[in-house]
């Protein structure tokens, strides 16, 4: 039975998704609830997925699982991504130039990414755009936290056309903390940073037109944080707009 | 206002969201001087579903059929991004023979999308008579579908892992008959339009976007390629085995309407070309990857994204290790290319504006989600 599903020494701190997950390897053996419940495919449709392994179950047999869970377990993925270093031309010119402004470079399934301050982040598109020829911003996305103490991620998709290399940037902001926006460096960014801010409430510092671009202006919530649950969105609006009692 | 004839005030003009020629629920906010365009500014989101928002909801395998509902036209390149992106994340390879499959009904698709859009385009500019030859053909692209899957537009055709069906019996027969009829239906669709001097006068020059601005606004397909930037994700990052296959990435220079249509009626020539030799050589296996049940990709994220018929289609997933994912982000390209809209479109006759916004061929599933 391979028992060691974590990986080497420093786990990259990279997402680590939740606090409560089976972070503790043998210590925490006894009655671990988290390892009850066998399939979380019952999850609820509230979408903080701490909140799965915590309300599982009170599990009615208490005497037998003790023994069995610490076997089931092992085989279990590691909850954290496993990353590996990215090491190339790239990742030195750049670790020469930003040194602590990117704290990591980092490697997922072959695709490669770093994270940067938010800072650094107009000068490092500039070098990127003009030394390295990554003249195409593929997307601009997020992704919420909402238990970690910077609770977004902003994610940039970058692509070399001269290089066929595709990259991300990541960067993780606090919750009033506005990122610079990247339209003088790529145009492109306009919408792509209208969405983010429409679906996660980030507003990018210097955008042209800050405003939203697919919900309706009046809109209450930011649909895409985590807090809001898929029913009952903005029943307000709709009953104000749409003269019915409920979009469900 | 010494010296001039009549004092002029700029007209904003609203087009939209329920007009023929805006494909859909698009709204242009079009700001005019006479008969040119100052400046427009696109108004979307009428048709928005939160597929995002649904895709955090649902299971990955419950999810598979609502990216159908994005472009419509090509719902089967959207499956193909979705399940490959999630084959990604768990680390599997659909099977040689699934592959082939997925490839033969992936450019079937593209040609249905292109002559939809050809169809429309020239219905908008005036030529009504493409129209009914494009859906003719496409007829056919559409029973074969069906034929496969059960179903026409919103197909659900691919799985994770590979596919449900095996082919019918006739299949490969079917679709070589049809790559026989659907060439020579090219090249008259090209006999009434190409050599044509209103189809000519109404799209060249009009809407010029270079390859520098395309690049600038991340405009990606047809509109990159008839810059004059060869670069197709098939080539450049090929996926499903579409490095084993012989075909041309069409060019053309000028990145005018015309050279857009060029391009889209080259491509649609380069697709038969591969559904040949695909069709030709499906090895024989398994259709379905070994792939788990219940579908719980290991903590991690990946960003996957193929050539669909209008540009670079995306998919970031970053799994918690749950059976769903954690954020699922769709990079449509639509939404993309009809940012430049308002770049093409300034200085141009309102008229023309009906051929620029055909020309970026958008689906407004696509670009409201």
């Amino acid at each position: 039975m391979p028992d060691d599903p974590k990986p080497e020494g420093p786990p990259a701190p990279e997402s680590a998704p939740k606090p409560e997950a089976p972070q503790a390897p043998p210590a925490a053996a006894p009655p671990k609830p988290e390892a009850a419940s066998p399939a979380p495919a019952d999850k609820p449709a509230a979408d903080t997925p701490a909140a799965a392994p915590v309300a599982a179950p009170p599990a009615p047999k208490p005497a037998a699982p003790p023994a069995k869970p610490a076997a089931p377990a092992a085989p279990k993925p590691p909850a954290v991504m496993v990353t590996t270093p990215w090491e190339s031309d790239l990742t030195t010119a750049l670790a020469a130039e930003f040194g602590p402004a990117i704290p990591e470079f980092l490697s997922y399934l072959g695709q490669s990414f770093l994270v940067a301050q938010t800072g650094a982040l107009i000068p490092l598109l500039l070098t990127l755009k003009d030394d390295f020829g990554f003249d195409y911003l593929v997307d601009v996305t997020a992704v919420h936290w909402p238990q970690r103490e910077q609770p977004f991620d902003v994610i940039y998709v970058l692509y070399s056309f001269s290089r066929n290399e595709r990259i991300r940037i990541k960067l993780k902001i606090n919750e009033a903390e506005k990122p610079a926006s990247a339209t003088a460096v790529y145009p492109t960014a306009d919408w792509l940073e209208r969405e983010v801010y429409d679906m996660f409430g980030i507003e990018f510092a210097d955008h042209p037109n800050m405003t939203r671009i697919l919900m309706p202006d009046d809109w209450s919530t930011f649909p895409l944080r985590k807090e809001n649950n898929i029913l009952n969105m903005d029943q307000k609006w709709v009953q104000a707009n749409l003269g019915i009692e409920s979009g469900q | 206002m010494a010296g001039t004839f009549l004092d002029s005030t700029e007209l904003v003009l609203n087009m939209g969201p329920q007009h023929p020629s805006t494909h859909g629920v698009l709204r242009v906010i079009v700001k005019l001087d006479g008969e040119r365009v100052n400046g427009t500014e696109c108004v979307i989101g009428y048709l928005h579903r939160g597929v995002e928002k649904i895709g955090e909801n649902r299971t990955y395998t419950m999810f598979a059929p609502y990216v159908d509902r994005m472009d419509y036209v090509a719902a089967i390149s959207n499956g193909l991004g979705y399940c490959l992106a999630v084959e990604k994340l768990l680390n599997v390879e659909a099977t040689p023979r699934a592959q082939a499959i997925r490839v033969v009904l992936t450019e079937l698709n593209r040609i249905a999308s292109h002559l939809l859009w050809l169809g429309t385009h020239a219905l908008d500019i005036g030529a009504i008579t493409p129209l009914f030859y494009c859906m003719r053909e496409r007829e056919y692209t559409l029973n074969i579908f069906e034929k496969y899957c059960g179903a026409r537009l919103t197909t659900h055709a691919f799985r994770i892992g590979g596919l449900q069906y095996e082919t019918y019996d006739g299949f490969e027969k079917e679709v070589e008959d049809f790559c026989d009829l659907f060439l020579p239906k090219v090249d008259e669709y090209e006999e009434l339009l190409t050599g044509n001097r209103i189809w000519r006068e109404r799209l060249i020059g009009v809407g010029i976007l270079n390859e520098a601005d395309c690049k600038a606004y991340g405009v990606t397909g047809p509109m990159l390629r008839a810059a004059g930037c060869a670069w197709d994700i098939r080539k450049a990052l090929p996926y499903s085995g579409y490095e084993k296959y012989d075909f041309e990435i069409p060019i053309r220079q000028n990145g005018d309407t015309y050279d857009r249509y060029m391009v889209r009626m080259a491509e649609m020539r380069q697709s038969v070309r591969i559904i040949r030799q695909a069709v030709a050589a499906i090895p024989e296996g398994p259709i379905m990857a070994k792939v788990p049940k219940i579908i719980k990709p290991p903590v991690g994220e990946a960003y996957v994204s193929i050539e669909a018929p209008k540009g670079e289609l995306g998919y970031y997933i970053l799994s918690d290790g749950t059976t769903q994912p954690y954020r699922l982000r769709v990079r449509p390209p639509s939404f993309v290319n009809l940012q430049s809209l308002d770049k093409m479109a300034k200085g141009s006759l309102v008229a023309d504006l009906v051929a620029i916004i055909g020309t970026i061929d958008i689906v407004l599933g696509e670009v409201d989600r």
